[in-house]
Parts: C-alpha cells; sequence; structure tokens
C-alpha cells in the first residue's frame, strides 16, 4: 500500500517535471575544473541552495580536466584559473569570466629574516629559480635588502609538483620579468624546473619551505597568510613595495584595462597601480555562448549573479578577493552573449 | 588370501549431467574470459592513448631526462629509475622485518598476545595510503631531515641531497611501512598453513630453533613467500599518494639516495589533471611503462617460481 503511494505521489510529481515551462531555471547544475576557487564555489553554492532550492555540484578536478569535461559537454560551466585564449574561445564557441582573484606570495625560511623584511623583484626572484643565485648573501639580494643581514646559507627552490593555476601565474610572471627564464623554462601549469623540489599542493610546498632552513616557495596568499610564514615582498610596476593582501590584489584587479580585453583575457600581473600586487590572478567560469538547454544556461548564470551580489563576505573569510564593482557590472552585461535560440538566457536585475 | 580393498575406489563413476551444466560452464568461461579481456581492453587503451609521445619520442622517451611540458619534449628516465629504485628499497627493508613478525607470531608467541598483535597487523595494512602520506610529509621528513639527513650530508656522495627529508630514502621507508604489514600477514598466513607435524618432526631431529625456521618452514613455503614478495614489490610499484607527498617530486635523474626523484604513478598523479595534448599523451605512456615493468615483475616471479625445484 505504502509502496504504491509513494510510486503516484513520484510519477505525479514527476509529470509535474515535464510540464514545467522550459525557460524556469534547471533544479540541479552542474560544474567542474579549478581547485583553487572550490572552498568558495562550494560555500556559495550551499548559500545559494538556501536561497534558491537550486543544487549546484561542483567537482574540484583541475582547471586543465574542467575544461575537457566543458568540451566533453559533461558539465555546465568549466572553471579555470588560466583564461583561455581568445581564438580558442571562439573556435570551441565559449564565454568566460571572472569571479574571484588570489595572490601568489613568495615565502622563504631563513633564520633571521622575518615576515615581510624580504625584497625582491621579478628579476631577480627569476634568477634564484634558475639556480643563477645560490646563496642568501649574493651581491643583487644584499643591493635589494639594505641594512638586512642576510646569512651565507645555500638556497633551496621548493615548487609545485602539480599541474597548477598557481605555478601558471607564478611562472608567466617570471618570464615577463627575467628573459632568461622565458627562453630558457617558459610559463605554463607545469615547466621543466631547473632545480630544486617539488611538493604536492600548496600544502606540500609550505610544509617543505617551513621544513627546510634557507628554501623559498610560491604559494597562494591564504597559505602565506595561514602558516604564519614568511612573505617576501614583492617590486611592482610602479616602483613599490606593497604588502600582499586583500587590498593590494584589489590595486591589481582595478589598475586592469578590462575594457579592452577581448573575451576577458586579463593576467593581473605586474599591473601598473603603485599599490598593486605583481602576481595576481583571477579565477575563471567558462560556459557556452550558444546554450542548448536554455534552463542550465539560465540557472548558472543566476548562480553566479547570486554569487556576486551576496559572495563577497562568503569569499573575504576564506581570503579570496571578490572583483571590483566596475568589473561585476560590465561581466553582467556582457552575460547577454549568452544565449539559446537565439535569445539572451539571462538578464540580471542587479546592480 | 585376496589383496586389501584399496581405501579408495578406483572404478570409474559416471559423471552426472544436467541441462544447466552448458550454461554453468559457460558461466564459469565468461569469468575467466572477462578479466583477459579487461586486460587486453587496457593494454590498447594504454597503447592508443600514450602512441603519439611514443611515436613522436621513441627510445629517446625511455633513455632521455628531459621533462619539459612547455616544450613538450618528454622522456621518463627519471621517473622509472625513481620507481624501480625506490620499490626495491622499500621491499629490501620490509622483508626481513614482515619475516621477522611473521616467524615470531608463529613460532615463539605466547598465544595470549599473539591473537591482538597480528590483528594490529593487518589493521595496518587497512590504513588509506594518504595517511601515510601525511604522516610521511609532516612527521616523518622533519624527524629524518634533522636526526639522520643533516649529521650524514657531510658525507656527500650517496647522501648528498637538500637535508628536507624529502628524497628517494624517506619515500622508500614509508613504503617499506605500507608494504610490511601487508607481506606480514600473508607470512603469517603462510607458517599457520604449515602441518604441525612438520615443525615437531624438524625438532625431533635435533633442529634448533633457528635451524627449524631457516632449513625446513622456509624452504616449505618458499613458492608462497616468493609469491607474497612480488606481491609487495608490485603494491610498491604502483602506490601513489604517500610516494607523491614524500619522494620530492623532480624529474631529474636521482644521484644520491637522498636527492629528490619522482616515480611512475606520482607523476601522472601530479600533472594529469592539468595536461592536455602531447603531455597528456606522454603520461598515458609513463601509465603503459608502469603495467609493463609491473608485467615484467610478475613474469620473473613465475620463472624463479617454475625454475625451482624441491
Amino acid at each position: 500500500m505504502m509502496f504504491k503511494k509513494i510510486l503516484a505521489i513520484a510519477l505525479l510529481a514527476g509529470l509535474a517535471a515535464c510540464s514545467q515551462p522550459s525557460n524556469k531555471p534547471a533544479s540541479t547544475i552542474a560544474g567542474a575544473g579549478a581547485t583553487f576557487p572550490a572552498p568558495v564555489y562550494l560555500k556559495w553554492a550551499e548559500g545559494y541552495k538556501g536561497a534558491s532550492k537550486v543544487s549546484v555540484n561542483y567537482n574540484s578536478v583541475g582547471s586543465g580536466a574542467g575544461v575537457k569535461q566543458l568540451l566533453a559537454k559533461t558539465v555546465d560551466f568549466g572553471a579555470s584559473d588560466k583564461p583561455m585564449k581568445p581564438e580558442d574561445l571562439d573556435k570551441n564557441g565559449l564565454y568566460q569570466f571572472p569571479t574571484v582573484m588570489g595572490g601568489v606570495v613568495p615565502v622563504i625560511n631563513v633564520t633571521g629574516i622575518a615576515p615581510g623584511q624580504l625584497k625582491l623583484n621579478g628579476a631577480v626572484l627569476g634568477d634564484i629559480f634558475l639556480g643563477k643565485i645560490t646563496k642568501w648573501n649574493d651581491p643583487a639580494l644584499v643591493a635589494l635588502n639594505p641594512g638586512v643581514n642576510l646569512p651565507a646559507t645555500a638556497i633551496t627552490v621548493v615548487h609545485r609538483s602539480d599541474g597548477s593555476g598557481t605555478s601558471f601565474l607564478f611562472t608567466t610572471y617570471l618570464a615577463s620579468q627575467n628573459a632568461e627564464w622565458s627562453s630558457k623554462v617558459g610559463a605554463s601549469d607545469a615547466v621543466n624546473w631547473p632545480l630544486g623540489l617539488g611538493g604536492k599542493g600548496n600544502d606540500g610546498v609550505a610544509a617543505f619551505v617551513k621544513q627546510t632552513e634557507g628554501s623559498i616557495g610560491y604559494v597562494e596568499y591564504a597559505y602565506a597568510k595561514k602558516n604564519g610564514t614568511a612573505f617576501v615582498l614583492l617590486q611592482n610596476k610602479a616602483g613599490q613595495f606593497p604588502a600582499p593582501g586583500a587590498d593590494s590584489f584589489a590595486a591589481a584587479a582595478a589598475s586592469a584595462d578590462w575594457a579592452n580585453a577581448p573575451g576577458n583575457y586579463v593576467l593581473l600581473l605586474d599591473q601598473p597601480g603603485e599599490q598593486a600586487w605583481p602576481i595576481t590572478g583571477a579565477t575563471f567560469i567558462l560556459v557556452y555562448k550558444d546554450q542548448k538547454a536554455a534552463a542550465k544556461g539560465t540557472a548558472v548564470l543566476q548562480y553566479f549573479d547570486w554569487a556576486y551580489q551576496n559572495g563577497d563576505a562568503a569569499a573575504a573569510e576564506l581570503d579570496y578577493v571578490p572583483m571590483p564593482a566596475s568589473v561585476k557590472t560590465m561581466v553582467r552585461q556582457q552575460w547577454s552573449q549568452v544565449t539559446s535560440e537565439g535569445k539572451p538566457v539571462y538578464t540580471s536585475t542587479n546592480k | 588370501m585376496s589383496a586389501p580393498r584399496p581405501a579408495v575406489s578406483t572404478d570409474q563413476i559416471p559423471v552426472r549431467r544436467d541441462v544447466l551444466d552448458p550454461i554453468f560452464r559457460y558461466v564459469a568461461f565468461s569469468a575467466a574470459t572477462l578479466l583477459l579481456a579487461v586486460l587486453g581492453g587496457l593494454i590498447v587503451a594504454l597503447l592508443i592513448g600514450g602512441w603519439p609521445a611514443l611515436a613522436k619520442f621513441g627510445p629517446s622517451f625511455f633513455f632521455s631526462t628531459t621533462w619539459d611540458p612547455v616544450r613538450e619534449v618528454f622522456g621518463a628516465a627519471g621517473p622509472i629509475v625513481g620507481t624501480v629504485v625506490s620499490s626495491a628499497l622499500a621491499l629490501a627493508m620490509a622483508l626481513p622485518i614482515a619475516l621477522g613478525i611473521a616467524i615470531f607470531l608463529t613460532q615463539f608467541c605466547p598465544r595470549v598476545i599473539a591473537q591482538p598483535i597480528a590483528i594490529m597487523t593487518e589493521l595496518l595494512a587497512g590504513i588509506p595510503s594518504i595517511v601515510y602520506g601525511m604522516w610521511g610529509l609532516f612527521v616523518f621528513a622533519p624527524w629524518f631531515a634533522k636526526h639522520i639527513q643533516t649529521p650524514l650530508s657531510g658525507l656527500g656522495g650517496l647522501f648528498a641531497g637538500v637535508p628536507n627529508g624529502a628524497n628517494i630514502f624517506t619515500a622508500s621507508v614509508i613504503l617499506a611501512v605500507m608494504i610490511l604489514p601487508y607481506m606480514a600477514a600473508v607470512f603469517r598466513e603462510l607458517f599457520r598453513s604449515i602441518p604441525p607435524q612438520v615443525r615437531e618432526a624438524a625438532f625431533g631431529m635435533g633442529a634448533t630453533p633457528f635451524e627449524a625456521v631457516t632449513r625446513v618452514l622456509i624452504p616449505y613455503v618458499q613458492k608462497g613467500l616468493v609469491g607474497a614478495v612480488m606481491l609487495g614489490f608490485g603494491r610498491a610499484l604502483g602506490e601513489t599518494m604517500a610516494v607523491t607527498f614524500i619522494i620530492g617530486n623532480s624529474h631529474n635523474f636521482p644521484t644520491s639516495l637522498f636527492s629528490s626523484s619522482s616515480t611512475l604513478a606520482s607523476t601522472i598523479a601530479n600533472e594529469f589533471g592539468e595536461a592536455s595534448g602531447m603531455h597528456s599523451s606522454a603520461l598515458i605512456a609513463l601509465g603503459l611503462v608502469l603495467f609493463l615493468i609491473t608485467f615484467a615483475v610478475l613474469a620473473l616471479a613465475r620463472w624463479l617460481l617454475s625454475s625451482q625445484r624441491y
């Protein structure tokens, strides 16, 4: 009896679902990609579920794998730490927009050097990671740090062993600042590191740096902050040495020229602002411009619109930096590019 | 006087047959072939996936130590050597200890504590490898770096390397800890399977406990021991997470016990998520190489066993 009743209710519910008009947003959406923003996407999904009854399933499989899944059409949106080049967006019929930002911070473990005490620039950082500077009291380091007592210990380089957006930002920055790095190593998620050892994930790098006297590595800002590790100040384009943090990341995003970047292809590296942190990066969401099922496209954009509107506090709590208001407004306008049968799937009413 | 009746009848008893028998036979047959089909499919898939890399780099894929995802030049010599060396070292460390545990538990241990120790050993085998990896990275590596590697680093040579505990030797220790309970459990079962008469006979002949174990009991289960050792080696070869945490993940050719290295499995786990094109093909080819090495180890074990006489 009971079973029959349940069956009947289930059937009715099924019929009701079928008869829904198709422009209603879908009740579940699926995304996959970058691991870096995964905690905040999950946090947002939790909040959004409460607000709208729409479940967001996000698999943090890595940026590359996320893009692969989107191209195989097994997910409704992809997420990547590495913006896709405009020509690739056009080729695949995709549109991308930034969600949150973070910064990559060099961290060191040198006895006697406090957090924020050591100053470096991109060229010197590149020489260290190339193995050309091997001692902490190298003249190049002394010149940048007058008055700091630098020991004669050997430098141990620590890098990421897994392919990651963090490495992409870091190596791209080094390639832009150090000609030899650019020609010898290049920039990518994973490169042929000239020397050093690899830790798995930010945790792995942070642990190795913590354990190794005289080491230098690079991690997401949240990890540099969390572990109380000695971070390094980097010289930006304006010649300043801002402290890494929400303010200097936001300064980098604010001074970037979003409006003139086709496909939102913006790397926030070495931006001109006085207070801009030189290795800042946004993380991106990718969707098809032509949505096969309007309901899914609507639900995806609605979710991120809700996050733009209500998610800044959650993002800040997890040490991400929200996008500046001007960038959000621009992205909301761009959403008219995402269409189904020629009509935009979603128009934001938020400002 | 008639001959005594044999204990077992020598008469042929006709086998009863049933209509269901052919079906039963086919079910059994498909169960056996399904596994072969999966195995074949796996090899074909790895070959197809890895072919672009193998075709492009040819033999240099196996002998070159350059692993450059930016320029798409891939050589697997570093990970291949790292895999074999770390697993062999782990086996060398685990084998005597596992044997010792099994011999103690089955020959000398009072019955009251034998069972608890045995259960603990088996529980150890159930600890997920990532737990070993984290323990290795956060607890063992710092301790090892401070108390063993730093004092030894002055010697250079085999002991040269960055003193932070992330190297091929610590990875082997973690691997040894991981395969040890597994091998000890199998060894113990092997020793327990020996009929008590064999042991008693050895003592009856005046053998000391040492002689009984080394001359009688171990030879008695030799085949099983070799099998268990090879299975342990196989597990060490393919172990991924724990090794990834602690081996240092450098694609360079390891030059000392304390140099950072990488293994085939750790390289795949590290890079597959973000790889595309030739890079992902090279990683699949690494999978094929790992498969072939494991296959070769098992084949060698078979050959050793078949050439052994009692």
